[in-house]
């Protein structure tokens, strides 16, 4: 049945119809940003920075070069094999260890777990420059400065924001099932994977998203700790610098979009549960 | 099943501590030991009381960094909410395309500091190009510049968090206000700003915190350019530590002040909200 539209409906449609004009030009805004580097990655160098805003033309058009450059020069394709060993490896670590962690010292209270409980927890309040120097140093000396013992120093630094989350959802949840459980015969290894994690797979993919983020953009810790053997993305990316103001725009910007690539391509893949995930995490942290 | 817990604690806990043990515990004590001392490797360190405090107290470059990132934190801080907000009202008012818009405006925060210090450079320079100057040239383009950069980074997650609040609203609440008579803006500010204080404890918390730390976009956008004049205080303990020889005693002072100047920001931040926020 067709309802007579009344001024006011006219109205609130108009409103509707700027809000939507309003976040449309915001969107184009905020994609802006990314083109302009997808179209400068098909520039030579020099039009890169005298004519960043124009479009392609017969003369600053180089195909394919800059790709070339760049993946050559700054080793692009080891850097994301690192990357991506370090980010799998790390993340993979960090929730299984943390989350036994969490659940043991939520489930067995006395002194000693509420003391760890704290320090953990407190670690979330230091910043990185405060240990940057003595864990690259003990890093150093442990032989830990390797794709491999990075996974290690990963565990130790991400763990208390991962312990906080964990054990926040593991308070919420009763005991009585594993305390069922383990009357039928299992002992806590056998709890925990097969009766508590399930439970809290959707803190799994909280913190797992979280984590991946953090792992995978950083660059500072990798740096100090790996970063003259071993190159991930950003230590890549930030190496095109070189010395004194000679940065090759045309292969910084082909990096770039390499860079960003794979990030999208994981985004449109698993938006729903990044955004969700990150929602959580900002409530629960 | 206490006594049966008490048997594997070890087998739980054991990795995670050791790793804490490693990567934190041992540094950070080691950190405020070493910012007593003088030293070029740990190995070597001398005990010299508080000469490297008196020392960072007298450099007037990290009283710079501390006024530019004190100043950056506030804008930025500010303008991140405050457009997130007016986002976040734009995108519950449930029209087409909602989703997508979402999309669209949370992507720049999964993308690293790194890279978005250089996309921006190129834009920034792209557009100070028209006046001949580059970023470099005056300290304020890079303060802009970075506050364009984290807006850009920041908008869309904290917009999230404000969605996320704005739907979770209990509607019973919403509706008395309609019948008593309250007008739009008097229901933002007396209704629902109040039930959002959980939401903005928290987005304040993580801008708040992420402005003190900035470190990657600083060094990929300007690195303290012109002679460190946007020099971010993260920036300016990377540069005495590792650019300065014989001064990462000093670099490790400034460090812990650092430290004790975030944790005191953030829990002073989070104490003084959490009191704010009511029950509906």
């Amino acid at each position: 049945m067709a309802k007579t539209k009344t001024i006011d409906d006219y109205n609130e449609k108009g409103k509707i119809d700027a809000t939507f004009f309003l976040l449309l030009v915001l969107a184009i805004l905020f994609l802006v940003p990314v083109f302009m580097v997808l179209l400068n990655s098909f520039k030579g160098t020099v039009y890169v920075s005298t004519e960043p805003f124009k479009f392609l033309t017969s003369t600053n058009f180089v195909k394919l070069k800059n790709y070339a450059v760049g993946l050559q020069r700054t080793g692009f394709l080891k850097a994301f094999g690192y990357s991506l060993f370090i980010t799998l490896a790390s993340v993979g670590v960090i929730i299984v260890f943390t989350s036994m962690t969490a659940w043991m010292i939520t489930r067995l209270k006395n002194k000693l777990t509420n003391a760890i409980y704290f320090m953990f927890a407190f670690s979330m309040l230091v910043p990185f420059q405060m240990v940057m120097f003595t864990m690259s140093f003990m890093a150093n000396r442990l032989h830990l400065d390797n794709p491999v013992g990075i996974v290690l120093i990963y565990l130790g630094f991400g763990a208390g924001q991962c312990i906080f989350m964990f054990c926040g959802f593991i308070k919420s949840i009763p005991a009585e099932i594993e305390e069922a459980a383990m009357i039928d015969g299992c002992n806590p290894i056998q709890i925990f994977f097969s009766v508590v994690m399930p439970i809290l797979k959707p803190t799994v993919i909280t913190v797992s998203i979280l984590q991946t983020m953090w792992i995978w953009n950083d660059y500072l810790l990798p740096t100090l700790v790996i970063g003259s053997n071993y190159r991930t993305i950003p230590i890549a990316i930030q190496y095109l610098r070189g010395g004194y103001g000679s940065i090759d725009w045309g292969a910084m910007m082909a990096m770039l979009v390499l860079a960003i690539l794979p990030i999208i391509i994981f985004y449109l893949c698993c938006q729903k549960y990044i955004i969700d995930g990150v929602v959580a995490g900002a409530v629960k942290g | 099943m206490e006594k049966s817990l008490k048997k594997y604690f070890p087998v739980f806990t054991v990795p995670t501590l050791l790793a804490f043990l490693l990567a934190f515990i041992i540094p950070f004590f080691m950190g405020l030991w070493l910012s007593l001392c003088k030293f070029n490797t740990v190995t070597n360190a001398k005990f010299t009381g508080f000469s490297n405090f008196i020392k960072v107290f007298k450099d007037a470059g990290f009283r710079t960094s501390f006024l530019f990132t004190l100043k950056f934190a506030i804008v930025a801080v500010i303008t991140i909410n405050v457009f997130a907000f007016l986002l976040s009202l734009l995108l519950t008012r449930k029209l087409k395309g909602t989703n997508i818009f979402r999309t669209i405006f949370f992507m720049p925060n999964l993308i690293g500091g790194i890279v978005l210090g250089y996309i921006w450079n190129l834009i920034i320079n792209g557009i100070l190009m028209h006046w001949e100057v580059t970023m470099t040239y005056d300290p304020k383009y890079g303060f802009w510049g970075l506050i364009v950069l984290m807006n850009w980074q920041m908008i869309g997650y904290m917009m999230i968090v404000y969605v996320a609040g704005i739907q979770n609203l209990p509607t019973d609440v919403m509706e008395a206000a309609k019948i008593d008579g309250a007008n739009k803006i008097q229901t933002l500010f007396r209704v629902t700003i109040p039930l959002m204080m959980p939401q903005f404890t928290i987005c304040l918390f993580l801008t708040i915190s992420n402005s003190f730390k900035l470190f990657d976009q600083n060094l990929a956008l300007t690195a303290g350019d012109p002679s460190r004049k946007t020099e971010m205080l993260a920036l300016n303990i990377y540069n005495t530590y590792y650019g300065t020889i014989g001064y990462e005693g000093v670099g490790q002072a400034k460090a812990v002040i650092f430290f004790i100047l975030v944790a005191v920001v953030a829990i002073t931040q989070l104490a003084a909200t959490r009191q704010k926020e009511v029950e509906s």
